[in-house]
């Protein structure tokens, strides 16, 4: 039953085999594998973090683009809407500036219409009271040798003045 | 494809191999028990023979053939130093002026070298290389082996993780550092990791060398009370050495009301024998588990020759149990191996840390339960 009770020799050798072993593995192998083991894990910590952070800007950065995307297209829009409302004001203003003119130049035309038609009438009643100067005259002229005749038409247009005024 | 189906045949045959040379070395010892010519089998001896240390190491499928180890005696004139295989069959030897020989079973000293002066058996103090140190020795190197393979891999490859064997220890080592250590330790884990972790890779190479049968495994080491205790003797060391104040204030001097501690000391005795009673379970806790494990197994492959005294197709038939028992024992086993000597780990790991108490702590714990 040496089982049970612990022989001497046993506890000796095991005394020195753990001490051995223990104080190998202490001064060698225990502080250095942590020390690996540790900076694996923090390296691998790292490793996450950056990854993470890495994700985080990436997304930051979909995001903005994202955002600076939808700015331009709004600002497109608007562009477009500006543009468009540019367009109409600068046809409707053309419009109204070709309209302007086109009176202008009608309103010209009326005026240089009316002074060469009234130049024409003139012109024409200057002739048409020349040719009936001249018509006159010659009538006159025919009907002044009858001195009766004479004074029946003086006193007739001295008749017709006084009766216009 | 073929390699594949070939290698599958080849274990399936090995399997059936296996069994039939079961099957058939038991069929003549059923032959020879049940005529008998021998003497009848005693269990109880045989187990505990096989439980126990020895001075030579069996060989497999030889009764009387041990492989020789050196014996080492400070007898009454001194130091001798001779081989076990002259003390083999009780033969008794002579060595300078002293005559030693291995105590007869119905001597005091049954199975241990003994000095003969005059025809009186003393025991000398007596430090051989029996089978359970030189299986400590062996379990030494391998843990030593273990360790620098990840060492060396660590130094050769920097901070790249190994695989395959250095990684199933690294992440034994990580199991256990961050799992056990750290996780109780905090940032004291460093201190004391060095130890914690030598005691647990001690106690799982020796517990799994005891599983394999033949000659570097074997011997039942942990499931002898002597490796626990020293072990659970280190623990106590570790706990107590670094203790600080405040730990050793709570055993003399807890915070108890008065009538605990003043005339009468009960407290204090009682945290006193707190101190002893850890590395006590720490001990018998390992020791009984291991011997247990061994001691099933031993008992499984017993019954076959018990059996088999009684006839042959008893004995067949309880080969087969037993076997498969043996088997699934030794399975378990080798869970429990690591169970063991993470519970042994574990628990020192707790002695220790319950030594590290600080002042503030237990404010801190006060506080909130007068706070609850």
């Amino acid at each position: 039953m040496d089982l049970f009770t612990p022989d001497f020799g046993l506890i000796f050798w095991m005394f020195v085999s753990f001490a051995v072993l223990f104080l190998i593995l202490w001064k060698f192998a225990w502080p250095a594998i942590i020390k690996t083991v540790d900076s694996r894990a923090d390296l691998i910590d790292k490793g996450v973090e950056y990854a993470q952070s890495a994700k985080q800007q990436l997304d930051n950065a979909s995001m903005e683009a994202k955002k600076y995307i939808a700015e331009a297209q709004r600002q497109q829009a608007e562009m477009l809407r500006e543009a468009d409302k540019m367009k109409t004001r600068i046809i409707e203003d053309a419009r109204a500036a070709a309209q302007k003119e086109a009176q202008k130049v009608m309103d010209a035309a009326k005026v240089s219409i009316e002074q060469s038609r009234k130049e024409a009438e003139q012109s024409f009643r200057d002739q048409v009271s020349g040719y009936a100067l001249d018509i006159a005259q010659k009538v006159v002229r025919n009907q002044l040798a009858d001195s009766k005749a004479q004074s029946a038409l003086v006193g007739q247009l001295l008749d017709e003045i006084e009766s216009k005024n | 494809m073929r390699i594949l189906i070939d290698k599958a045949m080849k274990q399936y045959l090995n399997i059936i191999l296996a069994i039939m040379a079961f099957l058939w070395t038991a069929q003549p010892a059923a032959a020879t028990s049940s005529h008998g010519d021998g003497e009848p089998i005693n269990p109880k001896e045989i187990i505990f023979e096989h439980l126990g240390d020895g001075y030579g190491w069996e060989v497999p499928f030889n009764h009387h053939k041990r492989i020789p180890l050196p014996i080492i005696v400070f007898g009454s004139d001194g130091l001798h130093i001779f081989s076990s295989s002259r003390l083999a069959d009780g033969k008794e030897y002579r060595d300078g002026d002293a005559i030693f020989r291995i105590a007869p079973k119905d001597s005091p000293y049954h199975g241990k070298v003994v000095e003969i002066t005059d025809g009186v058996e003393s025991r000398p103090l007596d430090i051989s290389v029996t089978k359970n140190v030189l299986a400590l020795f062996i379990s030494v190197i391998v843990v030593i082996a273990m360790v620098v393979s990840v060492l060396r891999f660590h130094k050769r490859n920097g901070m790249r993780a190994p695989r395959k064997g250095v990684g199933a220890i690294e992440s034994l080592i990580v199991f256990i550092y961050d799992g056990v250590i750290r996780a109780t330790l905090g940032d004291k884990a460093r201190k004391f990791a060095p130890y914690l972790l030598t005691v647990f890779f001690f106690i799982f190479t020796m517990n799994i060398l005891g599983l394999i049968v033949v000659f570097p495994g074997g011997a039942n080491l942990t499931g002898n009370i002597a490796v626990t205790l020293v072990l659970a003797i280190c623990t106590f060391i570790a706990t107590n050495l670094f203790g600080t104040k405040h730990y050793w204030k709570e055993i003399f001097w807890p915070d108890v009301p008065l009538w605990l501690k003043f005339p009468l000391p009960i407290m204090p005795l009682i945290e006193i024998f707190g101190m002893f009673t850890k590395p006590a379970a720490l001990t018998v806790r390992l020791f009984a588990n291991m011997m247990g494990g061994h001691m099933i197994v031993l008992v499984l492959t017993l019954l076959i020759f018990i059996f088999s005294a009684m006839s042959t197709w008893a004995g067949g038939g309880t080969t087969v149990i037993s076997v498969l028992f043996s088997i699934f024992m030794l399975i378990i086993d080798v869970l429990v191996s690591f169970i063991q000597a993470y519970v042994f780990t574990m628990l020192s790991t707790i002695f220790i840390s319950l030594a590290q108490v600080h002042e503030h702590h237990h404010e801190e714990a006060e506080g909130t339960v007068q706070e609850a």
